[in-house]
């Protein structure tokens, strides 16, 4: 039996008088790719949040390789690496020196910083633009650069955030094969997307959440690619053009 | 150039550049030092905030120097008080941006996500920020010796604004933090912040006066100690409300 390194129960978050999740419940095995599909509103980025230990939920349990959150935030934090639709770096500052920083921050030992730095810099294509400013990068490059800063510390797991916002077509294939190649190295990789197709045809596993809960959850073997939007329409009651 | 045509390491490699050991939380100085690392470099880059603040400072003590031009005796009275509203005034447009660029780019919630204690990012930032305030005082020294012909560069003065700037760069991050969320962050700033540094600006302001017009230290000595104090009650408060003020 494969060990959950994701667990959550019973999750609850409100807004006020808003529930913005009504009792969640999703377990996540180690080296899974999930991706978690949903309308505007039905609480993909709201999860992600609790789960990055950005926000606190209001009631249930949320384990990530054994850490309880809120009360071992740093732990989980540790073990994470998380990419969203910002880019989340220094625009003045260049490649290295983001990554710099961020290894530093994640306490990488000093004398491996600059060997890791060109390693996920190679590994992302843009060691031949470590020394530019972030803010001469194309949008789908610093896009690259999240995904290095996510990687840099090795987490155990990801979480992905409408990674593909504002990419083009060429610069969300080479996320495209980033992505597979990060999640083949044995990461649990947890994505939220509006993009249906690239959804299926990444992920191990896909879930629907709709109105605060997981309203589909299946491997991706058991859904048909072609069949997902007509699936999706059923579940969420909404129409997606992609 | 494709990204896989650079790509010259298998993520084995990658992953073998990785080191093994996972502490909880990064080393509280570490941390600090990192923070303030990155505040100067990216500042000494673009240099947004500190020609805005050198700017505002400039033009601040050329107005009352014209104003007051006719008038020595006035402006050998006023010269603590303007020495202390404009590092207050310049000070807040630095506060402002300072954690408002963060979240702007999103990279707060990078800074957060991070394993570190959240104190430490406060401190990080506040350091930062009284660096930019002390470039700009030490300005404002010269710019005032020079124009309102007055020796500030004593022991003394110099301790009061290092003790008012670390005072009024503590409870200005803190508050800047508190109103880094709110769609009207820059009027709101100064709004909290003037009636809370109050009991500083009057600390500084009556021990600098003192100094300046060489009055007995007696006179003055207890506005320093209780601008001393002051600082140590809002970074303690600061220390344990940060937390809290970051969460979601």
């Amino acid at each position: 039996m494969t060990h959950a390194i994701i667990e959550v129960g019973k999750l609850v978050k409100t807004f006020g008088v808003n529930p913005v999740l009504r009792g969640l419940d999703l377990d996540v095995p180690r080296g899974q790719f999930l991706t978690l599909l949903g309308p505007n509103g039905s609480g993909k980025t709201t999860l992600l949040r609790i789960l990055a230990a950005l926000a606190r939920p209001t009631s249930g349990t949320v384990r990530i390789g054994g850490w309880d959150l809120p009360a071992e935030a740093s732990q989980v934090r540790a073990q994470l690496g998380v990419v969203s639709h910002l880019p989340l770096l220094y625009d003045t500052l260049t490649a290295t020196e983001n990554l710099m920083f961020f290894a530093r921050l994640y306490d990488l030992p000093a004398g491996e910083r600059g060997d890791r730095i060109e390693a996920v810099l190679r590994r992302v294509g843009l060691w031949r633009r470590a020394n530019d400013v972030v803010q001469t990068y194309s949008r789908g490059m610093q896009q690259r650069l999240a995904i290095a800063r996510a990687i840099l510390h090795d987490p155990a797991v990801l979480l992905l955030d409408e990674p593909y916002t504002g990419l083009d077509q060429d610069a969300a294939a080479l996320l495209d094969e980033l992505l597979r190649e990060v999640a083949i190295a044995g990461r649990t990789v947890l994505m939220t997307t509006h993009d249906l197709r690239r959804g299926h045809a990444l992920a191990d596993r896909i879930a629907i959440l709709s109105r605060g809960k997981i309203a589909f959850d299946r491997l991706t073997d058991e859904v048909e690619a072609d069949t997902l939007p007509a699936l999706y329409t059923d579940v969420t009651g909404t129409v997606t053009t992609r | 150039m494709s990204a896989s045509a650079e790509h010259t390491q298998s993520e084995a490699q990658v992953q073998a550049a990785a080191s093994p050991r996972r502490r909880a939380m990064t080393p509280y100085l570490r941390t600090v030092g990192a923070i303030v690392w990155k505040d100067l470099r990216a500042e000494i880059r673009s240099r947004e905030l500190i020609n805005s603040m050198i700017l505002f400072t400039l033009m601040t003590v050329l107005v009352f120097s014209l104003a007051l031009e006719l008038d020595a005796d006035a402006r050998q009275n006023i010269v603590a008080g303007v020495l202390w509203v404009t590092i207050v005034f310049a000070g807040i447009l630095g506060l402002g941006r300072s954690l408002a660029s963060e979240k702007d780019r999103g990279s707060l919630d990078a800074l957060l996500l991070a394993p570190i204690a959240r104190s430490a990012l406060f401190f990080g930032k506040m350091i930062g920020n009284l660096l930019f305030v002390l470039v700009i005082a030490f300005v404002l020294l010269l710019l005032l010796t020079v124009l309102f012909n007055v020796t500030l560069f004593k022991p003394y003065l110099v301790l009061m604004v290092l003790l008012g700037s670390i005072g009024f760069t503590t409870v200005g991050t803190l508050l800047s933090s508190m109103t880094v969320h709110a769609r009207a962050r820059e009027t709101l700033l100064p709004i909290l912040l003037l009636p809370v540094v109050l009991p500083i600006l009057i600390s500084a302001v009556r021990a600098s006066t003192g100094i300046l017009d060489e009055m007995p230290s007696e006179d003055w000595m207890p506005w320093v100690q209780l601008l001393a104090i002051a600082d140590v009650i809002f970074l303690v408060a600061s220390y344990a409300l940060f937390d809290f003020v970051v969460e979601e």
